[in-house]
């Protein structure tokens, strides 16, 4: 004999009959389906061309395809130690800190989010052949240092994904009630100590998650690069790597270079979500 | 012990003015006044986490004015305990220890006796996540003894209590205090707890001073309006 259906709360049955709750789930579940039929069609995409398990490794296993990954995860790991040297003392001052032009400055910040990426990519270029650009850029050649190499990648991927982080780590700092910090202060501790004993600790899952963030976009620029360091093969990366191969034709290497970036970036999503500012101790 | 001497401090729109207090060694001195009156700021400037714009404070002969709030030797806890989240409860009690480079052997031994009179000794390896009210109090109080401070600051300790543990809490700063040989100053505004911790009392109103003395001169002989309001009397006799 089947167990009787448990009953529903009120809350749920008053909810079931909301158009504001029907239409609010509708969308999310219309766009999580979007995001599948996406990730879908690659994989059936790949399946269609014969792309099977065997010769996904293949290509995955190239001596280019190697290289790219190589390059990537190098340059931007590089790229995500000088974001979070960027990151956290920015976004402890927008935090903390009240000072004239704090507006201004808070919004220039997201400047890098909001310009498209490939502006960015011009703006660097017109840098470094301006005066003082030009300065630094015969300065970096004086020490066998190009541009056109993985420098001017990591470049490339610190501006774009730098305000991640900071936006990141100011939520992180504005999650921590100053009061432990005072605490900390009468308790002996100098600003330095407080922020080292108290702050970052508390701070530490929204700086996990920005930098996760971070890194996940800079792994995945690519208009910028296309502008300021070109496709050569000493600079090729997984997104430019990506576009070559679609250029000249080779649909399946696009497509395996596409969803190892889909699986990186899912991964850090998740971890992202997991270490979400104030998730431990709200 | 704590001498405030013409000490200004601004905070916003609101100013505290031209306070003149002493407290005398090993004195229970309770600040008393209406919420938003400036007790609070005061006690903050005491400790050094807000600066002061007039006058002087020294603690035990040393002008502290200037002084970061590590330096000062003054223990605080406020009215929310402010416990860190990410410490145990004896990592907390052992914090400002450990900041002196003392080993955590050391440390224990040192806090020892302040744990048994607060009776806290069960929560040592709680975390401070799930303690109640009146336990996080406890431990903010072990936390800020801890060092030896030489003047204890509590602003509103027992105020987010319910009345039976703010009884019991406050039986047993009176009791530490006199244990301890501690000079504390309090702030409240129930007068209650004036009754149960005082030597003597200052009455705080718009940001100044407005009468010192102790609780029973003070119900006996309010000078002001605001005085006789926050005490309850009418001059020997509560309301």
């Amino acid at each position: 004999m089947r167990s009787p259906k448990p009953e529903l709360s009120t809350d749920v049955v008053k909810a079931r009959r909301n158009g504001l709750f029907v239409v609010s789930i509708g969308c999310l579940v219309l766009f999580v389906v979007m995001i599948c039929l996406l990730i879908l069609a690659d994989i059936f995409y790949l399946l269609h061309w014969g792309v099977g398990v065997e010769k996904f490794f293949k290509i995955l296993t190239s001596p280019q395809v190697l290289d790219c990954l190589r390059r990537s995860f190098l340059t931007s790991f590089i790229a995500l130690l000088l974001i979070v040297v960027t990151a956290v003392p920015v976004g402890y001052a927008l935090s903390r800190y009240r000072f004239f032009g704090h507006s201004i400055m808070n919004t220039f910040v997201d400047m890098p989010i909001v310009l498209p990426p490939v502006v960015l990519g011009i703006s660097l270029l017109a840098f470094f052949g301006s005066p003082m650009g030009n300065w630094i850029k015969v300065a970096l050649q004086h020490y066998g240092i190009s541009l056109v190499s993985s420098v001017g990648i990591v470049m490339c991927q610190y501006i774009v994904s730098v305000s991640y982080c900071i936006r990141a780590m100011k939520a992180s700092f504005d999650n921590v009630d100053r009061r432990l910090e005072h605490a900390a202060l009468t308790l002996g501790c100098s600003q330095e100590q407080a922020f080292m004993r108290v702050t970052m600790p508390l701070a530490r899952n929204g700086l996990i998650a920005g930098c996760v963030m971070a890194w996940a976009r800079a792994i995945g620029v690519f208009g910028p690069l296309m502008v300021f360091v070109g496709t050569g093969s000493r600079v090729q990366v997984m997104p430019t790597n990506l576009w070559l191969e679609l250029n000249v034709g080779n649909i399946e290497n696009a497509l395996v270079v596409a969803l190892i970036t889909m699986g990186i970036a899912s991964i850090a999503l998740v971890v992202a979500h997991c270490m979400a500012p104030g998730r431990k101790w709200s | 012990m704590l001498q405030i001497q013409n000490t200004s401090l601004k905070a916003g729109d609101f100013t505290v003015c031209d306070i003149n207090l002493t407290v005398a060694s090993k004195e229970y001195f309770v600040l008393m006044g209406q919420t938003g009156s400036g007790k609070s700021l005061l006690v903050k400037a005491i400790c050094g986490i807000i600066p002061i714009q007039k006058g002087s404070i020294c603690i035990d002969g040393k002008d502290v004015t200037n002084l970061e709030p590590g330096k000062r030797q003054v223990g605080y806890v406020p009215q929310s305990s402010s416990l860190f989240p990410h410490l145990s409860v004896a990592d907390n009690i052992l914090f400002p220890l450990r900041i002196r480079k003392s080993n955590k052997k050391e440390a224990l031994k040192k806090t020892a006796p302040i744990i048994d009179a607060l009776n806290i000794s069960s929560l040592l390896e709680r975390s401070t996540l799930n303690l109640s009210g009146g336990e996080q109090q406890k431990v903010a109080l072990a936390r800020a003894l801890s060092f030896d401070p030489k003047l204890l600051i509590l602003d509103e300790p027992v105020s987010a209590l319910d009345e039976p543990t703010r009884y019991e809490i406050c039986k047993l700063l009176k009791t530490i205090q006199q244990d301890f040989s501690i000079t504390m100053v309090h702030v409240c505004h129930n007068l209650e707890e004036a009754r149960i911790v005082s030597d003597r009392v200052a009455i705080f109103s718009q940001g100044r001073i407005v009468q010192v003395g102790t609780l029973e001169n003070l119900i006996d002989d309010p000078r002001l309006e605001i005085v006789r309001k926050i005490l309850r009397t009418k001059g020997g006799q509560d309301i």
